[in-house]
């Protein structure tokens, strides 16, 4: 039901952990399949430097959450807030259609973290 | 890379005694029993034989009915939807009474029924998982037709006071029916001893091939069938009857009820093995207490660890194990076991059941324990939540 890529980034997860002192964080939460999911951004001059992710969730979650992270990194502000949720699942080479809004949250938090550093610097 | 099945409550594995047993029927005794001729004749004794077995199994008496069909999904169906057609359609009589633990088919077959003017009760288990007697009849009106209530709980593994149940269930007159999938084969079940009208069991649950199962029927209890045709089954199930299957339910009824003791000696010793070492783990929960559980089955939820990640994480691993995580269900719905002990919104996301059987080593739990272990201190790393 997985494809090679959700499975390779949920056995091997990438930049997993807490970030020191981040410049941004993104919480999303979905209560109805129970996800939870925490990105932390490094922003140095409107570049992501850093990405680091902490996932509670199903394989699909902590993969599209993983493979978040190595799209996010080297992108501008601008740029990484073009990154949408088919973005994600294209870039697993899919996810099951139930997983589409439920476990892929990864973009929201993205968004919701670039939002909050903005709203902090003006 | 080896694998290790700890799935049972799914399904099993055949026991080759019982692929012996239905070979025959696949080459040269292939006839019809229904047939005038030497093909036909020469399988009959064996039809015969499996009903003995599958009589002394479950402790049926002579005079009831043991109908052979394709699955317990059949058998409930037929019972559920009987029983609409006998009483609830033109009677006062238009309510049953069943749990929320029940299997999907008998969900469903009732939820149809509500569509027809069916008043359904599905009880809520209590804070230990547990329907009680108590539940059932204060459930019980002057209109229930029938009670369906599991013997044993697919998720948990926990026993259901059926003997309790049947007892307010004849006080009351009203019929009773148990879904026993679980129960044979882990535990005695003996009609001789507990009276329901209707019992429905499945071979593939203690290792018989899938698509063949069975209903009991008490005698005098009436049931239209379902299927309609041929006077195969008494005319209580048309239908061509499946040989090699009906054949290998009832050797695989005699090895299960043959490896009962076992079940509760050998079986039950590897499970609180696992179960014992799982609950060394921090935050872990086990739902149900050990002695009112069938003897193969542990259900724990481990906080932090969203269960289908842990059973994908135990796959990679060749574990096969299963969960009640709504993120493993298409409908998302946390399980109705993990609500009702009152685990908080993100622990009923963590459900996982591990399931022996009689063809599980100790080796294969020694090895389960590790990879679990291992499997749960990665995941907890990754957790927002732990």
């Amino acid at each position: 039901m997985y494809t090679d890529k959700v499975m390779d980034h949920f056995i091997n997860p990438r930049n997993t952990g807490d970030l020191p002192e981040p410049d941004a964080v993104g919480e999303i939460g979905n209560p109805a399949c129970g996800d939870m999911l925490r990105l932390f951004l490094r922003i140095e001059q409107d570049i992501v430097t850093q990405a680091r992710f902490k996932t509670f969730g199903c394989a699909a979650a902590i993969a599209t959450s993983s493979i978040l992270t190595e799209m996010v990194i080297g992108k501008t502000l601008e740029e990484a807030l073009e990154i949408s949720k088919e973005d994600v699942a294209a870039a697993l080479d899919g996810l099951p259609p139930e997983k589409m809004d439920c476990s892929n949250l990864a973009a929201d938090a993205l968004h919701q973290a670039i939002n909050n550093d903005r709203s902090n610097s003006d | 890379m080896e694998r290790i099945y700890l799935d049972n409550n799914a399904t099993t594995i055949v026991d080759p005694a019982v692929r012996d047993a239905m070979d025959p029927f696949y080459c040269h005794m292939y006839g019809n029993p229904n047939s005038l001729h030497s093909y036909g004749i020469e399988v009959r004794p064996y039809l015969h034989q499996a009903m003995e077995q599958l009589y002394a199994g479950i402790g049926a008496r002579d005079e009831d009915d043991i109908v052979i069909n394709s699955c317990a999904t059949e058998g409930n169906n037929t019972v559920i939807l009987g029983i609409y057609f006998n009483l609830l359609k033109d009677t006062r009589r238009k309510h049953i009474v069943t749990t929320q633990l029940e299997h999907p088919c008998i969900r469903e077959s009732c939820r149809f029924l509500e569509q027809h003017g069916v008043k359904v009760t599905y009880l809520a288990p209590n804070r230990d998982g547990m329907i009680t007697a108590q539940m059932v009849k204060e459930a019980i009106t002057d209109h229930t037709a029938l009670v369906s209530v599991m013997w044993a709980n697919n998720e948990t593994g926990l026993i259901l006071p059926i003997k309790e149940i049947s007892e307010v269930c004849k006080e009351r007159g009203v019929y009773l029916h148990t879904d026993a999938v679980q129960a044979i084969g882990k535990l005695k079940v003996d009609l001789k001893d507990v009276q329901v009208d209707y019992l429905t069991f499945s071979a593939h649950k203690f290792h018989g091939p899938k698509g063949i199962g069975g209903l009991y029927i008490r005698n005098g209890v009436s049931l239209p069938p379902l299927l309609h045709g041929g006077e195969q089954m008494g005319g209580r199930r048309a239908g061509t009857v499946d040989v090699a299957g009906m054949v290998a339910i009832g050797k695989a009824m005699e090895l299960a009820n043959a490896h009962l003791a076992y079940q509760n000696t050998e079986v039950r010793r590897l499970r609180d093995k696992l179960e014992d070492a799982l609950l060394k783990i921090d935050d872990i929960l086990v739902v149900g207490k050990r002695e009112l559980r069938t003897p193969n089955t542990v259900y724990v939820s481990i906080r932090g660890v969203e269960g289908e990640a842990l059973i994908w994480d135990l796959n990679q691993n060749g574990i096969a194990a299963s969960t009640g995580s709504a993120c493993a269900s298409e409908s998302l719905e946390a399980s109705p076991i993990l609500t009702a002990i009152g685990a908080d919104k993100e622990l009923a996301h963590t459900g996982v059941r591990l399931s022996l059987s009689r063809f599980t080593t100790e080796q294969e739990i020694d090895f389960s324990i590790y990879v679990i272990n291992k499997a749960v201190s990665r995941l907890r790393k990754l957790s927002t939540s732990y």
